[in-house]
Order: C-alpha cells, then sequence, then structure tokens
C-alpha cells in the first residue's frame, strides 16, 4: 500500500545491502533523484539492474555500491560509453564488479515474464549473437508444439524497483505518461517499489482509459521530488538535459573530476536541489 | 552543384535505398540521420520506429537518445519496451532494420561489445541493446558506418550480431529465415553481399573515391561487383535537407543547461 514520505525514508525503509534492485527508465523519467539518496545513504553490495545503465548506474558504480550489474546496453546514449564503469571492469576500480549481460528483448522479456509470475521468459532471439556463449543464464528450449529452438532466459524479480513518474493521486496511485519504458513491469515483478513523482495531484478523472497507471496498492512507498527524473526528462514538464549528458562524458573521464562531482552534487546537496536543474528546461 | 563531404554523401546514399514503403527499425546515429532524410525527401510515407516504443515518428530534429522527447511527441503512438520488442520486432513486422556498428567484418557480423577478449576486456563498448534481435528479426538489415582499419576487420572480436556468419547459408543453417544485411552504404562506397558467398561487395563507389582509397581504409581484401558503378552525387534537395537537419539538431542539443 503507498505511503507518501520524504525520499530520504522511502529509501531507508525500502532498500538493502545487498540487495537486488531496479532503477528503471528507457531514457526517460529515470529516477536519479531516488539514485542520488541511495548514494547518499551507502549502501553496499547490491545488484543493480538496467537496460541502459547511464549516467546513473555509472554514478553508484564509480561510488563503489555495486556487486553486480545486469544490463543489456551500458552507454551514455546518443554520446558514448560509461567511463566508470568501465573503469570498474577494465581495471576493479573502486572495485571489481561482475557482469551479466543480456540484449534488450531479453531483459524486455524477461521483465514481462516477472511482472507476470513466471520463472523464465522464452522468445526468438540470440540466434547466432555470441553473448549466448558467456552468459550461462542465456538458454535455450524446444518449442513443445513445433520443436523450434527459442531462447530462454530467468525472469528478473528485483528485490526492490525504484521508478519516476508524473503523477500521483492523492490516494497514492501513479500515473506513467510518454515513454513508458519498461516501468510498469519493473514494478510489478519487484518484491517492494518506490516511486518519485513531479506532483500530486486529487485523482486521475479524465485520464485516458488506457492510460498507463499503477494501482497504489502495487507500490511501497511515494516521494515527491520535482525535477527528479533531471538529467533525463519528465514528458509534459520539462525536456532531456542533452548538455548535461554531453557533460557527463567529461566529468565520468577522470576519477578526481569524478569524486569532485559527486561531492558537491551529490553528497553534499539533497532532492530539493533538482526542481531548480530543470527550472529552464 | 555544391561541395560535400564524404559523410553527407555516406547519408544520402543510405537515405536513398529507403521507400515509402517500409517500417524501419532505426538505430540512433549514422541510421537516424538517413532515415530522417528519406523520410523529408523522397519517403514521406515510411514508417520509423525507435525501439524505445514511438511508431511512425517524425522528429523535427535527430534525437540524441533514442528516447527522446521528440520521438514521443511526434509519434503515431508509443508502446512500452516488452510490446516493441515483443509484437513489433519479433512479430516480423519490421521490414528494415538500420544498425550502425563499431566493428564489422566482410559478412555483415557486427561487435558493438567489447575489444580484445569479453573477460578482459581491452576497451569495454557499449553492447547489443536492441541490435541482436533486430539483427534476425528484421526482415532485412542496412548497416551504414565511416570506414577505418579498425573498424572494418578482417575478424571482429565479438559476434554481437549475426551477420551472415562465415557467409553461405549460414543464416539458415542456424534456423535464422530473415535476409540480414544487404546493404553496407559507407563513406567511400555502397556494398552489397554477393548472391552466393555473402561477403559484401562493393557495387558503387562515391564520387571522386578511388578502388585504392577503400582498400586503404577497410581490413579485408575489397571485392567488386563485375560493374562498379559511380554513386549519383547528392541533389540540391538532399543536401540542403541533411544540412538544415544538422543545423536544427545542433542548435537543439545545445540547449540543454548542463549540470
Amino acid at each position: 500500500m503507498a505511503r507518501f514520505m520524504p525520499l530520504a525514508d522511502a529509501v531507508a525503509d525500502n532498500l538493502r545491502n545487498g540487495d537486488t534492485t531496479a532503477f528503471e527508465g528507457f531514457t526517460h523519467l529515470i529516477p536519479n533523484a531516488a539514485a542520488h539518496e541511495a548514494i547518499r545513504q551507502g549502501f553496499t553490495d547490491l545488484t543493480l539492474i538496467r537496460m541502459t545503465p547511464d549516467s546513473l548506474y555509472d554514478q553508484m558504480i564509480g561510488m563503489g555500491m555495486a556487486k553486480k550489474v545486469v544490463f543489456s546496453y551500458a552507454g551514455n546514449p546518443g554520446v558514448g560509453l560509461l567511463r566508470r564503469m568501465r573503469d570498474a571492469i577494465e581495471n576493479q576500480w573502486p572495485r571489481a564488479i561482475e557482469t551479466e549481460e543480456h540484449s534488450h528483448a531479453a531483459m524486455a522479456n524477461a521483465y514481462e515474464a516477472g511482472a507476470a509470475g513466471l520463472p523464465c521468459a522464452v522468445f526468438r532471439g540470440y540466434r547466432g549473437a555470441q553473448l549466448a556463449q558467456v552468459n550461462p543464464n542465456i538458454r535455450q528450449v524446444a518449442c513443445p508444439f513445433t520443436g523450434e529452438t527459442l531462447a530462454a532466459v530467468p525472469s528478473i524479480r528485483p528485490d526492490v524497483t525504484f521508478i519516476h513518474a508524473q503523477k500521483a493521486s492523492r490516494r497514492g496511485d501513479v500515473l506513467v505518461e510518454g515513454i513508458i519504458g519498461v516501468q510498469k513491469e519493473a514494478v510489478l515483478a519487484a518484491r517492494r517499489a518506490v516511486v518519485t513523482v513531479e506532483e500530486v495531484v486529487d485523482d486521475f478523472a479524465g485520464v485516458h482509459p488506457n492510460a498507463c497507471v499503477l494501482p497504489h496498492w502495487t507500490i511501497s512507498a511515494i516521494a515527491v521530488v520535482p525535477g527528479g527524473a533531471h538529467p533525463s526528462y519528465a514528458h509534459g514538464y520539462y525536456a532531456r538535459d542533452n548538455a548535461a549528458y554531453l557533460e557527463w562524458d567529461k566529468i565520468s573521464a577522470d576519477r578526481d573530476l569524478f569524486a569532485a562531482w559527486m561531492k558537491t552534487n551529490v553528497l553534499d546537496a539533497g532532492p530539493d536541489a533538482f526542481a531548480q536543474r530543470v527550472a529552464d528546461l | 552543384m555544391n561541395s560535400f563531404t564524404p559523410n553527407e554523401m555516406m547519408t544520402i546514399a543510405a537515405a536513398r535505398a529507403l521507400s515509402n514503403e517500409d517500417v524501419c527499425f532505426v538505430g540512433i546515429g549514422a541510421p537516424s540521420a538517413a532515415c530522417n532524410v528519406a523520410r523529408l525527401t523522397h519517403a514521406p510515407g515510411i514508417t520509423l520506429i525507435y525501439e524505445s516504443g514511438t511508431i511512425g515518428t517524425a522528429p523535427d530534429v535527430l534525437p540524441l537518445s533514442i528516447g527522446d522527447g521528440e520521438l514521443c511527441e511526434t509519434a503515431l503512438t508509443t508502446v512500452s519496451v516488452p510490446e516493441m520488442f515483443r509484437y513489433w520486432l519479433q512479430g516480423g513486422r519490421i521490414t528494415t532494420g538500420f544498425l550502425g556498428a563499431a566493428q564489422i567484418d566482410r559478412f555483415g557480423n557486427i561487435n558493438t561489445t567489447v575489444i580484445g577478449p569479453y573477460d578482459k576486456p581491452k576497451v569495454r563498448l557499449p553492447g547489443g541493446g536492441g541490435a541482436p534481435e533486430i539483427a534476425t528479426s528484421s526482415q532485412q538489415i542496412f548497416i551504414t558506418m565511416k570506414q577505418s582499419t579498425r573498424g572494418m576487420v578482417e575478424k571482429i572480436d565479438f559476434y554481437t550480431s549475426f551477420g551472415h556468419g562465415d557467409g553461405g547459408d549460414h543464416r539458415a543453417r542456424l534456423g535464422i529465415a530473415t535476409k540480414g544485411p544487404v546493404l553496407l552504404v559507407t563513406d567511400l562506397a555502397v556494398w552489397r553481399p554477393d548472391p552466393e558467398t555473402k561477403e559484401f561487395t562493393v557495387v558503387s563507389l562515391h564520387p571522386g573515391v578511388t578502388r585504392a582509397n577503400v582498400q586503404e581504409t577497410c581490413g579485408w581484401k575489397v571485392a567488386y561487383a563485375a560493374d562498379v558503378e559511380e554513386t549519383p552525387p547528392p541533389t540540391e534537395l538532399e543536401l540542403t535537407t541533411l544540412r538544415d537537419l544538422n543545423e536544427r539538431t545542433a542548435r537543439a542539443h545545445a540547449a540543454g543547461k548542463g549540470s
């Protein structure tokens, strides 16, 4: 049952050291404010799941919070590589991390299977792809009806999923609009779900009947954090801060510059800083 | 005729290969530019799909990422990512998947995963994203990339996305029913696979490009079709459309605030 609370409490109540956790958002509505709060609270040994880790997991990995990363595209979208994640994989800095790598199709199917309460996902994929040889969690099954060989991967079942959304109603129902990615599946697949939202409205009267709504009883905690997706965007509220993603390429290239940036913008800041960051976007 | 750069020729030659009837799954970067030039010139009816779930999108500026707001705002509809990969890609509704590549071999196999061994990479690249299944579920694949000996190699370090494997009927032997790579457009030439061996073969050289230029920037011994043509230079309309698009894009992307 969704409870409204400050972000610090929502994160402290729902994330534990060693948890398997997903901070989802496919380019849009990325829960950066929630991740920054998790960084401030200093969790360790996390298994981080996300299709597109981007700068958010680059920051968490660079701060030494990750034991393992499960992903399908480890890039800074439209810009280049994830330099902190590379440093961890190539040089074990600040610690060694395990990786489990998939394709987007596999992870999207695995989230859906998790939401559907299935143990695995079956799809037509990975044919000729070498990932199937380096990732033991990519296997094959034969269709019992046609004999066609299909790919199988375990479903994704996070201990806790974090997402950002546009609106919550006073009752705690959550509305996600625009590019909805895998957020609905990631919430329904998880034991606990924490949502940050741009604003709270009385109810969802007038919303399209087919809109993407997560009922309040699927969510553990809601924190109101305007701008909480920055530097990604919130459809209908503010635009993607492409310049920040371009800048991240430089900040993340240098360990000292990274540490200084994290201190100023994350460790010494709070959720309230996000509203100002999107004020002109 | 204005002068033009090799990059502009590449984008425009790639754009020409697309038609009004295409349902195109668009990769970011060079493919995205080519697809939108096609839409803004000879193929206004083309359906452009980005993996973020946007179907029938018509962006005014090129997106920096596959999920920019512009894509959703101009799309016919936006679906979830699982639906995109299950119903639309795996369901066989994509006529052309348009990919870029960090490393490619002569059979159109693509590596975007690692340089060096997988367990101890020299360079960890972003990985496959949607490409492994785009490469096998789209009815056909176009590839576009700039030529270099680092990018066009005898043997790729990792098979991220399967092209024609070792050539010949390798796709069919793996149970892949789609055509795979049928076109490679570089900054120097247009390549198509040999009908039997499936090795990419130069069918057209861009204006002013020599065979020596092509070989110097390619890591395998280049094969040529019996009749190699010259790629028609960009028309005024094609060039103006591409330059206007790039200008609008640069203006839009510089407009963010930074941290």
